[in-house]
């Protein structure tokens, strides 16, 4: 701590008799004023570096090296002129010998007293000096992107198991690209590995487990909606053991139920926001309200984040994106969004607008035949093309309306796999991307690309059967072949125009600030 | 708790008199264990950890099997001629949560996680086990010529996944044409009709299921009753819906009628995942502008094994082939017991084929060679037997020089020196004189002749 001011007491002393002139140096003078100021730092390091490593005391983390350089300095410092001492005036041999045994026994004494102060001072100074390191802090990495790193598969085996929660196994090589995510089988649900009446897992919680793992529900909105209902009944079950707090064991007992789901499909950004929302709520509960009306608490204010930030959301961004509808407009869409769907069907259903619609949409998961469907059935011109032929179709299309499955924290939009496509090819002819999103799906974390974080589904999927017979069938017996199912990928911002959120109409750049704003209203 | 399971073993064994007139049918033994053992293994190997057995006061009595997994018997008197259902409507107050109805006579290797995923990932009514039988490939004893099991076969038709039931008719129901609803083909134009499935009796059934059963007291068995009207209903509308809108006055039978409806009994939680389902964007069919299980709120689904092992055994036929097959499950189930038993005494250790298996305290004399055959415990072989593809059960005893050959000997039948017995069913307490030659018959006690 000392050497840190002394060298910051340096820093400023150097930059103080040119700080009147600062403003008048030009932009080398102050590269050059930077570059000395790293050497000197450097020097000073490297001075204190040889010295603390003379005392060399049990002390073996670097906390305690400063405090040992600086403790070590003043007695170098004492040995020096101690030292200088000695050569003057010629003294009797006997005398020179006791004076020097005397010296060596003060040395010993000296060291013996500094190697206790030392030891004092290094504990001392471990839980202070710890705190201020300033290197390297690895921000902890998500489990769900270190597939490939085994100690964190070990440690997350070791969670599940105390969680009485089995661990689904991977299948199928994997490209390398993509070796650190999961890829898991449809074929092998988790419940392969539970007893049958799943008494760790509340029977909801597993019944939505499967449900996610085979695609039952999708679609952000979808499963956050679903998790919600289920939590509702998980607490509507829960009853508080004798010794325990409602707060802090609810929470605890949550956790199994969030692995279980997280093995059965990784959580989607809407759901994880509303577990952190979940969780916060619990841990806020008074302490004074009984049991019942906790739980009943809890399930009002589960109803109120669904009716307001998904329901209610749904409407106003509906209502807002009504007014970019304009009569003969053509629309573009794609894959299966809920409220691109609902927006639209308001459009001609309430409002009567006149517009068409080109649906597009992509392999395996050919989400915008449901699409087609529910907007046919409203009666909305619809168009169906497959994503190859977007260059085609869009010279006569006037807007595109895109769904998001999360919306990031640099601007970027995480959607399914194909919509950074949609939107590069849009930007290319020059036709508007709007992005529709609910503000609870807005995430904190920051991706410029769509490799670190996404999701991998099952490689099966892409086997097509025609003519009764499996292409790709046998794809495992190949070394060489692996398949890729991505299911999501990331538009940069600078090819959405606009994001209609039920906040208004914001550009992507805005993202952050509504993340701000967020979280100083939590 | 999410299931209860149901072992139904108070049935007869009706189709196979010979044998269950003299053991109870859960009791008799497969394997040297008892029938009842093999589903209760199944559920324990699952994960089960309590289990209610509905049954006789005598098979409880003689019941003797050592498992994990609490058992809570339910006797119901042997007069009351109760079916399935009448059972499952006798045990209704114990019945809390959705149920698994499993039949004594089932055994199998089949992962129950299958037919159980079904009911819980599509919220399923009704979820059942299924298998394609083969012909049984030997005439059991007592057949004269090869019969041909014209006993009626079951029609069921599956949509294009395989998972879903459309269609069960027996053909005992039908005069002679198959009549299938128009609404089953304009909801699914793809169905695969398939006669060869033989129904294992394993089903799980939601609590209302149950409920609706209390209330109708006219359906007695759940296979040949409850299950096809639960397929039928899948296509079949609300009887309320009509009536409301048909008839202004309804008369005191029509309203009888109404309560008795099973949507009446199916409670509204179940659309706790409606608006989940309105924003998800599966469909279980295209091609048609209706919504995803063309809001059925009755669902059956089916699970049909591929491969593995599954036998109801309520024919001789299928007795015999389930005691040939067993040594195989019991490998593949992993159990420790040498197929031998410790205190057997053998003396030709050699002349014991490597599949069979051989009861406790069971004496074999010399040059007896035993191949594809169940000995039971306590029994007494003499030497220079010949035994192949038999069963025999406990107690019994065989002097020298016999030569039996697919045949089943029933407890404590004694079979004099030099007999020669092919294909025949010998009863219990029975006694061959010396030098017999049977082929093909069933040789059961006067006193047994007299029930039917």
């Amino acid at each position: 701590m000392a050497e840190r001011v002394a060298l910051g007491g340096a820093g400023p002393e150097a930059a103080a008799p040119e700080g009147p002139q600062a403003t008048e140096l030009s932009r080398e003078e102050k590269l050059q004023l930077r570059k000395e100021k790293k050497q000197q730092k450097k020097k000073k390091k490297s001075e204190k570096g040889p010295l603390a490593e003379t005392p060399e005391l049990g002390s073996p983390s670097e906390a305690g090296q400063p405090q040992a350089a600086h403790l070590t300095s003043p007695p170098a410092l004492a040995d020096g002129p101690n030292d200088g001492e000695k050569p003057t005036g010629g003294k009797s041999k006997a005398e020179l010998r006791a004076e020097r045994r005397a010296k060596q026994e003060a040395e010993r004494a000296q060291k013996q007293a500094k190697k206790a102060e030392l030891s004092q001072a290094a504990t001392a100074a471990k839980p202070r000096l710890t705190p201020t390191e300033p290197q390297s802090v690895v921000k902890r990495l998500p489990e769900h992107v270190q597939m490939d790193d085994p100690v964190a598969q070990r440690k997350l085996a070791k969670k599940l198991e105390r969680q009485q929660v089995p661990l689904r196994q991977d299948y199928g090589t994997k490209v390398n690209l993509f070796s650190h995510l999961h890829q898991y089988s449809r074929k092998k649900p988790l419940t392969q590995q539970m007893s049958i009446p799943s008494t760790v897992i509340h029977p909801a919680v597993v019944r939505l487990g499967l449900q996610y793992s085979q695609g039952i529900i999708n679609g952000s909105n979808a499963r956050c909606i679903a998790l919600l209902e289920v939590f509702k009944q998980l607490i509507r079950d829960y009853s508080t053991p004798p010794s325990e707090e409602l707060s802090r064991d609810l929470v605890a007992k949550l956790k199994p139920h969030i692995s279980f789901l997280n093995q059965c499909r990784p959580l989607s950004a809407s759901m994880g926001n509303a577990i952190k929302f979940l969780k916060k709520e619990i841990l806020c509960l008074p302490d004074t309200l009984r049991e019942e009306e906790a739980k009943e608490k809890l399930q009002d204010t589960i109803d109120k984040y669904l009716r307001e930030k998904i329901l209610l959301a749904a409407e106003a961004i509906s209502r807002s994106a009504f007014e970019k509808i304009n009569d003969n407009d053509v629309i573009l869409v794609y894959g299966c969004s809920s409220l691109v769907n609902r927006t639209l069907c308001d459009a001609h259903v309430k409002k009567g607008r006149a517009f068409r619609v080109i649906v597009v949409d992509s392999r395996p998961r050919l989400e915008g035949r449901e699409t087609l469907r529910r907007l046919v059935r409203k009666g909305i011109h619809c168009t169906y093309v497959m994503i190859n032929a977007i260059s085609y179709v869009l010279p006569e299309v006037s807007k595109v309306l895109l769904g998001a499955h999360a919306l990031l924290a640099n601007g970027s939009v995480m959607s399914r796999v194909g919509t950074s496509q949609i939107a590069l090819v849009s930007k290319a002819y020059n036709v508007p991307v709007l992005v529709c999103c609910e503000t609870y799906k807005f995430c904190e974390r920051v991706q410029t690309d769509s490799f670190v974080s996404n999701e991998l589904d099952d490689p099966d999927d892409l086997i097509v059967l025609r003519k009764g017979q499996a292409q790709l069938g046998g794809w495992a017996e190949n070394k060489s072949l692996r398949l890729l199912n991505l299911v999501y990928d990331v538009t940069p911002p600078d090819l959405v125009d606009l994001v209609i959120t039920d906040l208004g109409m914001i550009p992507c750049t805005s993202v952050p600030v509504v993340l701000r704003v967020k979280n100083v209203d939590q | 708790m999410e299931f209860q399971a149901v072992v139904m073993a108070a049935g007869g064994g009706s189709r196979m008199t010979d044998l269950t007139s003299s053991i109870p049918k859960p009791l008799l033994p497969v394997g040297n264990r008892p029938l009842l053992w093999y589903p209760l293994n199944l559920l324990e190997r699952a994960g089960f950890e309590e289990v209610i057995v509905i049954t006789r006061k005598e098979i409880q009595k003689m019941l003797n099997l050592d498992t994990k997994m609490k058992l809570d018997f339910v006797c119901i008197s042997d007069n009351m001629d109760m079916g399935t259902a009448d059972s499952l409507r006798h045990i209704h107050q114990k019945i809390k949560t959705d149920v698994l109805v499993l039949s004594c006579d089932l055994i199998t290797d089949v992962d129950l996680y299958k037919v159980v995923d079904l009911f819980r990932t599509h919220d399923a009514t009704l979820s059942m086990l299924m298998k394609k039988t083969h012909e049984p490939t030997e005439v059991a004893p007592g057949q004269k010529g090869k019969k041909k099991p014209v006993e009626q076969r079951d029609f069921i038709g599956v949509d294009d996944t395989g998972k879903r039931l459309l269609f069960m008719a027996n053909e005992a129901d039908l005069d002679e044409e198959l009549v299938i609803k128009r609404s089953i083909l304009q909801k699914h134009p793809r169905m695969h009709i398939r006669t060869g499935l033989m129904d294992a009796h394993l089903y799980c059934l939601k609590k209302y299921v149950v409920d609706f059963l209390v209330e109708n007291r006219s359906i007695t068995s759940l296979r040949s009753e409850l299950i096809p009207h639960l397929v039928r209903k899948q296509f079949s509308s609300p009887t309320s819906l009509q009536q409301g809108l048909d008839n202004r006055e309804e008369d005191q039978k029509k309203k009888e009628q109404t309560c008795l409806d099973i949507y009446s009994f199916i409670k509204e939680d179940n659309s706790l995942l409606k608006p989940a389902a309105d924003n998800s964007c599966w469909n279980d069919h295209r091609g048609d502008m209706n919504e995803t299980l063309h809001e059925g709120k009755v669902r059956c689904y089916v699970h049909i094994m591929k491969e593995g092992l599954c036998y109801r055994v309520n024919t001789l036929g299928l007795y015999i082939e389930a005691n040939r097959q067993v040594p195989k499950l019991l490998l593949n189930l992993g159990l420790e017991e040498p197929l031998v038993h410790g205190s057997a005494q053998i003396t030709d250790r050699g002349m014991v084929g490597s599949d069979s298996i051989i009861g406790s305290s069971t004496q074999v004399g010399e040059k007896t060679s035993i191949k594809h055959s169940i000995i039971g415990s306590m029994c007494t072989i003499k030497d220079k037997v010949k035994i192949t593809n038999c069963v025999i059960m406990n107690s019994v005893t065989i002097e020298e020089g016999c030569c039996l050959q697919g045949s089943v000997i029933c407890h404590n039948a004694i079979i004099e020196k030099g007999a020669d017995i092919k294909d025949c069913l010998i009863g219990s307490d029975q006694r061959l004189e010396t030098k017999a030659k049977h082929v093909n018959e069933v040789i059961v006690g006067t006193e047994q002749l007299m029930e039917i």
